[in-house]
């Protein structure tokens, strides 16, 4: 790996996305939109008994992680699509770039995109709807931005089994949907049956929703929201390291 | 000096099909190569060969003294696909100062590069946004901007206009001139008298490997459409004596 070559893929990515000012404006106002649906939903529910977070609180903050996650793994997925459709990718191959100065460089431009991306949210739901968490906004920007470069990580390794755009949208009901179901958001981790939780257990996303209710619940971060923390960097380190292994200099 | 491109047998396959049959040759350096050959004889597949990103069934491809594909020639070595590879949501400079920058060079170099394909005008124009020429030339570009020692170029002026054409392939001859290697394809036979030196491909197996001068000679005419003819001809003519000669034919 070489910074300057990192750096300069990493420009090159966030300025292939300026240029896409629709795409832009999409990612930083659709999560805010679908906040906005989420308080008025819920806004006539009965306050959950014995100072318990209100079901909106439980289910934003929730979401702040989510919208990252699966819009930096569809946005991945296509970008990375198209450098192996259009050529880019092996032309890149011949020259002094390094394999972890491309995976890097996407892991940066869409890890700050997605940090863009869960602030105006963040924004929006504390200030405009009164989200109430214990810890501070900034842990859970944190954790969103987080779950954007595990997002990006997948994508990145995902991409090498997609040969159109049809296939790469495809993968985000296999690879994000799941996570999204048990992550325990919609049914508690503790109360799954046992074979669920123990996917739920294997599924990154699960702990980033964890480290996320740990910054509800507790003033100070806990050492259950830096394991979960780690987990969840882990767990992108891991899809990075597979998607180098799918990135070949010679093909057939 | 030792030779720019040196190959022994390479044998390529795609599939199960054989793409390449043994080739054997050796490209100078300082010279424009022109690789000549109908669509499908396996031009591309050598270029990939030479620039190291093909996988080779047999034989070996040597590239400036190193094994095509070596680290080293990373930044020794250009190459143009025959899509144009670059990327369509950036600016026709952009895209050049990102290559550039890969190969450690400034803006100045990749404005150069921008200038020296004519695109000059259109530098601050989305790649999306040119035509399919135009599109080839900013991927030129990107392929020139790191000042290689060896030049791949798949096919680089298919759609040019014959003034830019020209233009093209004198700078070709210049980089020669400056000890460059061009190593270019073409199905136009009107670009083979242009080249230094001629490959004939097809379907797999090389059938001249000469100068211009030197192919005419060999076939007897003047025109090298028609020289090429012959060599053809003249090549399929021995395949079936020896075909013959081996008794059962496959």
């Amino acid at each position: 790996m070489n910074p300057r070559i990192l750096a300069v893929t990493t420009g090159r990515i966030l300025r292939q996305l300026r240029h896409d000012r629709r795409t832009v404006a999409l990612l930083l106002v659709v999560p805010a939109l679908l906040l906005t649906l989420v308080y008025y939903m819920y806004a006539d529910q009965p306050a959950p008994p014995g100072g318990a977070p209100s079901t909106f609180d439980r289910i934003a903050l929730v979401m702040l992680g989510f919208f990252p996650f699966i819009v930096m793994f569809l946005v991945t997925s296509i970008a990375m699509l198209r450098e192996r459709t259009t050529g880019t990718l092996e032309r890149l191959l011949t020259t002094p770039l390094a394999k972890a100065d491309l995976l890097f460089g996407y892991g940066i431009a869409f890890g700050l995109a997605g940090a863009a991306q869960a602030a105006v949210a963040a924004a929006v739901a504390y200030w405009l709807f009164d989200l109430e968490t214990a810890g501070g906004s900034g842990l859970v920007i944190m954790i969103a931005a987080l779950n954007a470069v595990l997002a990006v990580a997948l994508g990145l390794f995902c991409s090498a089994f997609a040969r159109t755009e049809f296939q790469a949208v495809q993968f985000m009901p296999v690879v994000v949907a799941p996570q999204l179901l048990l992550c325990g958001l919609f049914v508690p981790r503790d109360e799954m049956a046992g074979w669920l939780q123990a996917i739920s257990d294997v599924l990154p996303l699960s702990y980033a929703v964890e480290a996320l209710q740990e910054v509800g619940a507790h003033a100070e971060p806990t050492g259950t929201m830096w394991r979960d923390v780690a987990v969840v960097a882990g767990a992108a380190v891991l899809a990075l390291v597979l998607a180098a292994a799918t990135l070949r200099r010679r093909s057939g | 000096m030792e030779d720019a491109i040196v190959l022994r047998d390479l044998v390529v396959d795609r599939g199960r099909r054989r793409v390449l049959h043994g080739i054997s040759c050796a490209v100078p350096r300082g010279v424009v190569a022109g690789l000549l050959g109908p669509s499908g004889s396996g031009k591309t597949t050598l270029m990939r060969a030479v620039v190291g990103v093909q996988v080779v069934a047999g034989g070996t491809a040597t590239v400036l003294g190193r094994p095509a594909g070596s680290a080293d020639l990373r930044r020794r070595v250009g190459y143009l696909t025959q899509a144009p590879s670059v990327y369509a949501d950036l600016t026709v400079r952009e895209n050049a100062r990102y290559f550039a920058a890969l190969h450690g060079r400034g803006r100045a170099d990749a404005d150069r590069a921008v200038a020296d394909v004519g695109l000059g005008a259109a530098a601050g124009q989305l790649v999306g946004t040119l035509s399919g020429g135009q599109r080839s030339r900013a991927s030129l570009a990107c392929a020139l901007v790191g000042e290689p020692e060896l030049i791949v170029l798949d096919e680089p002026t298919v759609g040019q206009d014959p003034v830019l054409r020209a233009e093209l392939w004198s700078r070709f001859h210049e980089l020669a001139a400056a000890g460059v290697t061009l190593l270019v394809s073409s199905h136009v036979m009107d670009e083979a008298a242009r080249c230094d030196r001629l490959l004939l491909i097809r379907e797999g197996r090389l059938i001249a490997d000469d100068t211009p001068d030197a192919v005419r000679a060999a076939a007897g005419v003047a025109d090298l459409d028609e020289a090429f003819l012959r060599l053809i001809r003249a090549n399929e003519a021995s395949a079936a004596v020896a075909a013959g000669a081996g008794g059962e034919s496959s």
